[in-house]
């Protein structure tokens, strides 16, 4: 029998769900604690930690925010990049249409918007064992990383506050992030051409538009480039 | 304080839009069109690319350091993913290196 009903006492679904996500939990901590840190290093205490990690929840675009918050960015600007940077998703929620067809209402909603990269990976491949009800899983998993996260970056708040050591230069944990995102999709792919041109037309257009106003046409060239050498990156660029 | 909030919220908005959008639009039984599978195959490596240049924009090569610490961390970065392949070690080993670099270095 498959046991059903509300989330909290499906503890067969929290007993299946929990084992897996023990290597994203370590993940989470130490990269959630990284964000509090840097948000705390700028001023902002624990609370917008937790505030952010609950109503935005995506690891690289809560990074950028904290340069967002700090710099003086447009809302018009912040929005642009924020779809840009979050365009994945979409390929996220393509993959994942057939398996949360069966799901309604609200907890719905909180697995699309719970659906990071983590979480993805763990999901678009795992199977909930026998006898386990698939959405209670799917739920129990996309939970759990949350928690996990949001008590990363707590943490990291509170123990900026707590321990005043010399934070300069822990903002770096940002670059170092995307420079090994960026590695590892360079060693997982063939075609070099999307990673250049996203490298060398935000290049040009730090040379041309300056550091403040650089990002929107290089969003925009790098889409415009993308579409037209669409050839050239088509069918070799497959996962 | 306000300002950071609606930042906040434009933010969570655009985010959850951006997880949403294939529910809403691909739900029912519509294929989606092959240069939205495109973009979404090929945007992540470009953006990605975008970022890195995107955080270290404020380095002034024509002036002392000239990026040197920016670029022994990131390369540091690169090399330990490139050797390990743990996310973690990379980002905590480049980070304390560039930390040292900027305290106590340069």
């Amino acid at each position: 029998m498959v046991e059903r009903g509300s989330l909290f006492v499906n503890r067969r679904a929290l007993r299946a769900a929990f084992p897996r996500t023990i290597p994203v939990m370590a993940g989470y901590l130490v990269l959630g604690a990284g964000y509090g840190l840097l948000l705390q290093s700028r001023g902002y205490s624990f609370l917008w930690a937790v505030l952010m990690s609950t109503t935005i929840y995506a690891g690289s675009m809560q990074y950028v925010a904290v340069d967002l918050l700090s710099s003086g960015a447009s809302l018009l600007s912040a929005g642009l990049l924020t779809l840009m940077i979050n365009a994945r998703h979409l390929f996220y929620g393509l993959s994942m249409l057939e398996k949360y067809r069966p799901v309604r209402g609200v907890r719905k909603g909180y697995l699309i918007h719970t659906l990071t990269d983590e979480t993805y990976s763990l999901l678009c491949t795992a199977q909930p064992p026998e006898g386990v009800e698939a959405e209670g899983f799917y739920l129990w998993v996309s939970l759990l990383n949350q928690l996990y996260w949001i008590a990363g970056s707590a943490l990291g708040g509170l123990l900026g506050q707590a321990l005043p050591f010399d934070t300069t230069g822990v903002d770096f944990a940002m670059t170092a992030l995307f420079v090994v995102i960026f590695t590892d999709q360079w060693l997982d792919r063939k075609n070099h051409l999307p990673a250049l041109i996203g490298v060398g037309v935000s290049f040009l257009s730090l040379l041309c538009f300056g550091p403040d106003r650089f990002i929107i046409p290089a969003m925009a060239g790098i889409a415009l480039l993308l579409m037209l050498l669409r050839r050239h990156v088509g069918e070799e660029a497959e996962l | 304080m306000s300002r950071s909030l609606l930042l906040i919220l434009v933010i969570a908005l655009v985010t959850l839009f951006t997880r949403v959008l294939p529910f809403w639009v691909f739900g029912g039984k519509r294929q989606p069109p092959a240069a939205v599978l495109y973009l979404g195959r090929v945007l992540p490596c470009a953006i990605m690319g975008m970022l890195v240049v995107y955080c270290l924009r404020g380095v002034t090569p024509t002036a002392y350091p000239h990026g040197l610490p920016e670029l022994i961390g990131a390369v540091s970065a690169a090399l330990l993913h490139i050797w390990r392949r743990s996310t973690l070690l990379s980002i905590a080993v480049s980070t304390a290196v560039y930390m040292l670099l900027v305290q106590a270095a340069f």
